[in-house]
């Protein structure tokens, strides 16, 4: 028999992380620095920023995108340049609300239409899986395709699925994404059930505020994994951990066997990312920690710099991975002073409204 | 050897019936369960044929035993009533013994509300507690729950009309990898304007019964539907003499990279995805005893699928047959669906026939089983293929 069993290896691969590019609301500098000036809001909403697609995406292709698909087909682009690779073995999506412009135009035209004289472009770009569709068209990848769909870890999902074949070996290098897009339907109806703040606060006050709800976002950040270190190395993807249900008690435990698992004791956390929202219901999940397991560790925060949505952690994982490379952290993103040391081990911690929690750890390549 | 990939239980509700058994004797007996729309208010409801469920939210919410002010969808529900069955069919009692995921599957998620209350949203109250519904990830937290998985690792995946195959395979693949030890994994998707209008414009649904494969088939039935397998490792089902129920050998994802809804005139998706799957199986394709096929019935899959099938199978063809004219194609939901009859299939030595097929289509002579046929099978492969160009394959066995 010719049975190839991935899963019989003996040593399993590292994964490293050897290109990222991201779109938010703060324009990306190069590859020396973060950001541009930073942007702040105070409509509780964070548009993301569009680079110049015409050196990205043909004209005519570009006209038929909706903005996701059309910061993740760049995204995509930029993070391939970033690694100098060219091969890709898989492309894997996170994506927590999808394609929502194509799907709530669809749904109201069906409504306002009484279901008459409807075009199918909308239907056709409203499913979850046109952002990893269209870049395996995009770039004739016959490769592995999936995409993931699951709130706050539908990016995690994704960089579970790719560590998986990249450590058994089923595939070398492998595109992984996180993206969501706003629209105006969105916002208001979360507005009404207040998971956007009432209040309209700035974005750089986004830890002070008392209230319940967050500010919201949209943006894309993708990334070159690969079980081979190039030059560009940003980082080693080490553990993944992803939990559907946590209570504020639990979560110190849950950390801590995750810690445990992967022969780290909490001191050896050089820096913990974390995804504080502002919600005064939430956060306390974040708060639990900073006060105590991680009391002693230095710590960052990222949605105040591009608002939250469901694959806003991969905002954060970009973040961290740029740190590791650069060993600078910036700024703006310091929750309270950080003394300068060497930075050989993030913890990235995330969930949303209590649920889908996750755990990433990078380490310096 | 490797690390085998044990089923060990199965559910699921769909258009022919609301468990196993049920299904199970609908497909020998010939009986589909394609009818005009009843239940979903829809302009088209007497436009087209679909595989409706023929139970009122009312009556699929009243055996789940949810508060009266909850917000589950029908795709919620659904999903929940086919897990429940898979879970108690595998004898589990006590779901934390071992690490449990939950790997679900849904393409348009909570669409059967948010098309209900689109507008309402912004200003009754009373419809808002469905806002939090859409996303897709939110049928399965509610599975989850209804199962009683916590702290556990739970994800979505949505590929259009392969989700379910990839949420197979993805459960095979944590516990090959040893991260699971269990993983529930399937699909859900019910009926929903959405996707009607949506296959409407593309204009590829039938206004009558589907015939797949025939040459005269002029477009699928949308159907709705959830089903779900317990997968398990060699130590749980050592440790605990479970009956298996059949064996996920081989899994291929491929994309066909040709156009965002078509599939290429070759099938070179498809040919990738059934290679893939016979690779990591490590079998020959002489060894498929029957191939459980997407079979939508819409022109362009079947030429598609066809043609790939003649490229992994050359001049032997195995015995193939789409259920579709049965359920209608359930989306998400459909390589859940169409796994749990391929393992109906292994079990009871039956090839399912494929309905309303008359004429072969011109381009080749690919004749599907149109009757039930009893024969041993120790192999079986189902394909689903989906837009986005995404093709998946898996491959089911009797032996691990």
């Amino acid at each position: 028999m010719f049975n190839i069993n991935f899963y019989e290896a003996a040593v399993r691969s590292k994964v490293y992380i050897n290109g990222a590019a991201c779109i938010s609301a703060q324009k990306a500098s190069g590859n020396s620095s973060f950001f541009e000036e930073i942007q702040s809001t105070a409509d509780n909403v964070f548009w993301a920023v569009e680079p110049d697609y015409t050196k990205l995406i043909p004209a005519a292709s570009a006209r038929r995108m909706a903005k996701g698909v059309k910061m993740s087909v760049a995204a995509s682009k930029m993070a391939i340049d970033n690694a100098e690779t060219s091969i890709l073995d898989a492309i894997i999506i996170g994506t927590g609300l999808g394609c929502k412009i194509d799907s709530d135009k669809f749904v109201s035209a069906i409504i306002d239409s009484s279901e008459e004289f409807l075009t199918p472009t909308p239907f056709i770009q409203s499913t979850h899986n046109t952002v990893a569709g269209q870049i395996a068209l995009g770039m004739k990848c016959t490769g592995y395709n999936n995409t993931y769909v699951h709130g706050s870890v539908s990016f995690e999902s994704a960089l579970l699925d790719a560590k998986l074949q990249l450590e058994n070996n089923e595939a070398a290098s492998i595109l992984v994404g996180g993206v969501d897009e706003l629209t105006e339907h969105t916002l208001k109806i979360h507005e009404k059930i207040k998971h956007i703040k009432f209040e309209r606060i700035d974005s750089s006050q986004l830890l002070r505020s008392k209230s319940e709800g967050t500010i919201f976002g949209e943006g894309a950040s993708f990334f070159i994994t690969s079980n081979q270190k190039n030059i560009n190395c940003y980082a080693e993807l080490a553990a993944i951990e992803i939990i559907n249900t946590l209570s504020v008690e639990n979560l110190p435990n849950n950390l801590e066997a995750f810690l445990k698992a992967n022969d780290l004791h909490v001191d050896e956390i050089d820096l913990a990312v974390l995804g504080n929202n502002g919600d005064a219901k939430f956060d306390v999940y974040f708060h639990t920690l900073a006060d105590g397991m991680l009391n002693k560790i230095n710590r960052i925060y990222y949605k105040h710099l591009c608002g939250e949505f469901f694959t806003a952690s991969a905002f954060g994982f970009w973040l961290a991975s740029k740190i590791l490379k650069l060993q600078i952290i910036p700024e703006v993103a310091k929750m309270g002073e950080i003394a300068p040391s060497e930075i050989k081990n993030i913890l990235l911690y995330n969930q949303y409204r209590g649920e889908n929690h996750s755990f990433v750890l990078l380490k310096k390549c | 050897m490797g690390k085998g990939v044990a089923i060990t239980g199965m559910g699921i509700i769909s258009a022919i019936g609301i468990n196993t058994e049920e299904n199970f004797q609908a497909l020998i007996h010939k009986k589909n369960g394609i009818s005009k729309i009843e239940l979903l208010d829809t302009a088209h409801k007497n436009e087209i044929m679909v595989g409706e469920i023929k139970l009122t939210n009312a009556q699929l919410e009243a055996p789940l035993d949810l508060p009266s002010n909850n917000n589950y969808t029908r795709t919620a529900m659904l999903g929940s009533i086919a897990a429940k069955q898979a879970i108690s069919n595998a004898n589990i009692f006590n779901i934390s013994k071992y690490r449990t995921g939950l790997v679900s599957s849904t393409s348009v998620g909570g669409m059967d509300m948010t098309e209900k209350y689109f507008y309402d949203y912004l200003s009754e109250s009373d419809s808002q507690k469905y806002i939090t519904s859409h996303p897709a990830g939110d049928s399965t937290q509610k599975i989850a729950e209804q199962l009683g998985i916590s702290q556990s690792l739970v994800t979505t995946i949505s590929t259009a009309c392969s989700s379910a195959a990839n949420a197979i395979m993805l459960g095979a693949r944590l516990i090959k990898a040893g991260k699971l030890d269990r993983v529930i994994v399937g699909g859900t998707d019910s009926l929903s304007k959405f996707t009607i209008n949506g296959f409407k414009t593309l204009m590829i649904l039938s206004d009558t019964h589907s015939a797949p494969f025939d040459e005269n088939r002029n477009g699928l039935n949308l159907g709705e539907g959830a089903a779900y397998l317990v997968l398990e490792s060699d130590e749980i089902v050592e440790k605990e003499h479970k009956k298996v129920l059949a064996y996920v050998k081989g899994y291929g994802n491929a994309n066909d990279a040709f156009h965002q809804t078509a599939s290429s005139e070759n099938g070179d998706g498809a040919t990738l995805a059934m290679e893939k799957a016979l690779k990591v199986a490590g079998m020959l394709p002489s060894q498929i005893d029957y191939v459980n096929v997407h079979g939508t019935a819409t022109g362009n899959n079947d030429l598609s699928e066809g043609r790939a099938l003649i490229r992994v199978f050359g001049n032997t063809i195995p015995g193939f047959s789409s259920t579709k004219a049965f359920t209608g194609h359930t989306l998400a939901a459909a390589g859940a669906v169409e796994a749990v009859f391929s393992v109906l299939a292994l079990q009871h030595n039956i090839i399912f026939p494929n309905l309303n097929f008359e004429t072969p289509m011109k381009e080749f002579h690919l004749l599907p089983q149109t009757e039930t046929k009893n024969k041993e099978l120790n192999a079986v492969l189902s394909n689903s293929f989906g837009f986005g160009g995404n093709c998946s394959t898996l491959i089911f066995t009797k032996q691990p």
